[in-house]
């Protein structure tokens, strides 16, 4: 857990936490259609505007696919611009989600998971977050509301940054997330900007000097300028970690782009991200007491992959249990993450024993003998041919 | 609040600025008539302009990257967003005066542009959004009536009995056999200050309109209807194109009118009609008709001039001749 300054630290919720980034970053535009359990979101930043601590505009519209479309075309106009979302919103999105990153917006938008219909369940899981990791934006997960926090400001740093000009979302989980209360430390607008100075889109739309955004590009071209882009995000990688390191010298709070955690000493390691992540920090130490060589590899950026971290942790390692709360129907792994990371595995020539685990579908309860359950199976090892549905009924 | 007069009217075409700033060597068809209403539109509204341009004929045509045929900013992003797209970029720009960033007396007119598929169907939602938030955007539809990018299949805005290549005639199907939506009352429903219908072949007309619909953004949205013949979808010669679009309003199929802050008046008055043969006669997507079905559209075309009549309080619109 990070060190909470008790003194200056305000209980908020990540939603809130969130809220208060938008707030403290001095967002110009804010574009954003409610959603469950994204709602507190855009309730909170609304009464900032309302009461005139955030001057901003921001725009009622009707649906999150004009949410996003109003969002990029506002940052490429060169306003500094936020949206939020989750579940179906995120889903109603997607055609729009490469759009963004396509015309290269520098915007950025948070992510509460929620599962997706049908049928219909307002509670968490990740199957919208893992649906859209395809769209060529910048992906982070948080695993604290002081992480939510502190990513946003670090992503307006980056995204804005000449070199990256990419979308970022900020995800966490929906309930066990957004709408829990935890100790935040929120820096105020003067330290916040004097960090994240605002850069406004070089080549905005402005009558002084005419340009074209959105062009057709024909088959002579089209494949150049998708290359860019995957340039541009592997690319991005050094100036994430850049900023992550210039925010712990500012803040005191780093978090690198992946964490491995009580990883001394583990023969097998635990791979999730988010909630799961944080509650694993509270169960290990006592699993590791129970004999569970257990440590814990916190996925914190996923888009683009951290791959050198990745073989860094993972190469002496016997077994490596991948969390996925997503499901990839009919795929040779059905967890999502489980097929990135036999591929990973492949490509890098690393030796470790994979065992696939899909949890949490739905928010189905996760107690701490669940995760005890999970970390005797990463301990245990053994060959698991298929998917383990955790906790399912069958 | 008045703003009368701010944008000046011209009386004919020779009072528009001789400068270009929709140039030429685009790719649209020879006799696309959409070219002639992007160049009148760009020189009334003038280089302080940003277009947002929704997927379709005028903007596949026109921004082959690496070319563009635009020299004033334009943006596309999808074919069903452009409503929100033109909202996005006038917050952007409010916001960035407010806080100093950009002049605070710079005048930007933000002008979106989309077909009939991307504005009374896909893109309807979304321009609902726009006009009942009151966003201060002129958005001009250039209504070919039917999806002519892809291949002319058929549209709400497709008239009644037009041949489209997915209501093709045959002995079951005679063509599109519902009637065109009203999308020009489906925009003044929101309350906008300016709504209107123009048509190329009435050109000072149109260019007043779009002069007006800018002057309206003072207050809110505005939004034009402009009916674009289209060569290649409508099956006519090329040179025809100006022709059929004035038969159009002669023979009471496309009446020009506006919704000045609710106020309605017919502004192309028709003392006689001529018969609606006269406009489908040239359009190989009516050959298929009957004499009775043309009889039956002339029935539906004089229950509209009705309307219009109605809706002017008086007769603007007069019978057949």
């Amino acid at each position: 857990m990070q060190a909470i300054e008790s003194k200056r630290a305000r209980p908020l919720n990540t939603n809130h936490a969130i809220a208060n980034a938008v707030k403290d970053l001095d967002v110009d535009v804010i574009s954003a259609y409610p959603i469950t359990p994204q709602t507190t979101v855009v309730e909170k930043i609304s009464e900032f505007v309302a009461k005139g601590e955030l001057e901003a505009e921001f725009i009622h519209v009707e649906s999150e696919h004009s949410a996003l479309s109003a969002a990029i075309s506002s940052s490429v106009t060169g306003a500094r611009t936020f949206t939020a979302t989750a579940s179906q919103g995120l889903a109603l999105m997607h055609e729009i989600l490469h759009i963004a990153s396509g015309l290269r917006a520098p915007l950025v938008m948070s992510v509460a998971m929620r599962s997706l219909s049908a049928p219909i369940s307002i509670w968490n899981d990740q199957g919208d977050l893992f649906n859209a990791r395809d769209a060529g934006w910048i992906i982070l997960f948080a695993h604290t509301a002081q992480e939510a926090y502190d990513s946003v400001i670090q992503a307006y740093k980056f995204v804005e940054d000449e070199r990256v000009l990419l979308p970022a979302i900020i995800a966490y989980d929906g309930y066990l997330m957004s709408h829990t209360i935890e100790p935040v430390v929120t820096e105020g607008r003067e330290k916040v900007i004097k960090f994240a100075p605002k850069r406004h889109y070089p080549y905005r739309l402005d009558p002084q000097k005419p340009v074209t955004i959105g062009p057709i590009a024909p088959p002579e071209y089209y494949y150049e300028i998708k290359y860019q882009q995957v340039k541009a995000i592997n690319g991005s990688l050094p100036i994430i970690e850049e900023v992550d390191k210039d925010f712990e010298k500012e803040f005191g709070r780093g978090y690198g782009i992946m964490e491995c955690y009580m990883c001394e000493g583990a023969n097998s390691l635990i791979m999730t991200n988010a909630s799961y992540a944080a509650s694993l920090k509270a169960f290990l130490p006592e699993f590791r007491e129970q004999g569970l060589k257990v440590g814990l590899l916190r996925l914190r950026l996923y888009r683009p992959f951290p791959l050198k971290k990745f073989v860094e942790y993972t190469s002496d390692i016997k077994n490596l249990l991948v969390v996925d709360r997503a499901i990839s129907y009919g795929a040779p792994y059905q967890g999502p993450l489980a097929n990135e990371v036999a591929g990973a595995k492949v490509k890098e020539g690393l030796g470790f024993n994979i065992i696939s685990v899909v949890a949490g579908i739905g928010q189905r309860r996760m107690d701490r003998e669940d995760f005890y359950a999970l970390a005797r199976m990463a301990h245990e090892g053994g060959r698991h041919e298929e998917t383990v549905f955790y906790g399912v009924r069958e | 609040m008045s703003s009368e007069k701010k944008v000046k009217r011209i009386k004919s075409l020779f009072d528009l600025p001789r400068d270009e700033i929709f140039i030429s060597g685009h790719g649209l068809c020879a006799g696309c008539t959409a070219g002639t209403i992007m160049r009148t539109l760009t020189k009334v509204a003038g280089k302080d302009t940003i277009i947002v341009n929704a997927t379709g004929c005028v903007e596949v045509a026109t921004t082959r990257y690496p070319y563009s045929n635009w020299l004033v900013p334009w943006f596309h992003s999808a074919f069903e967003n452009t409503g929100a797209s033109a909202s996005g970029i006038v917050a952007a720009i409010r916001a960035m005066k407010k806080k100093g960033i950009i002049p605070e007396d710079k005048k930007v007119n933000v002008i979106a542009v989309g077909g009939d598929g991307g504005t009374v169907d896909i893109g309807l939602q979304s321009l609902s959004g726009m006009l009942e938030r009151g966003d201060p955007v002129m958005y001009v539809l250039y209504d070919n009536e039917a999806y002519m990018n892809t291949g002319i299949q058929r549209s709400g805005s497709t008239p009644y009995g037009a041949w489209t290549t997915t209501t093709p005639a045959g002995k079951v199907w005679r063509g599109e056999w519902r009637p065109k939506k009203d999308i020009a009352s489906i925009a003044a429903a929101h309350g906008i200050p300016y709504v209107a219908t123009a048509n190329p072949a009435y050109p000072s007309d149109m260019a007043n309109k779009f002069a007006k619909g800018l002057e309206a953004l003072e207050e809110g949205p505005s939004f034009i209807q402009v009916l674009m013949a289209c060569t290649t979808g409508w099956r006519f010669d090329p040179s025809l194109g100006i022709t059929i679009s004035r038969l159009a309003t002669e023979t009471g199929v496309f009446p020009l009118y506006e919704i000045d802050h609710g106020e309605f008046r017919v502004t192309f008055p028709v003392a006689k009609r001529k018969h609606v043969r006269e406009y489908l006669k040239l359009q190989g997507r009516f050959a298929h008709l009957t004499d009775e079905e043309i009889e039956h559209i002339q029935k539906l075309v004089d229950a509209q001039v009705e309307k219009i009549n109605k809706r002017a309080g008086k007769t603007v619109i007069g019978p057949l001749g």
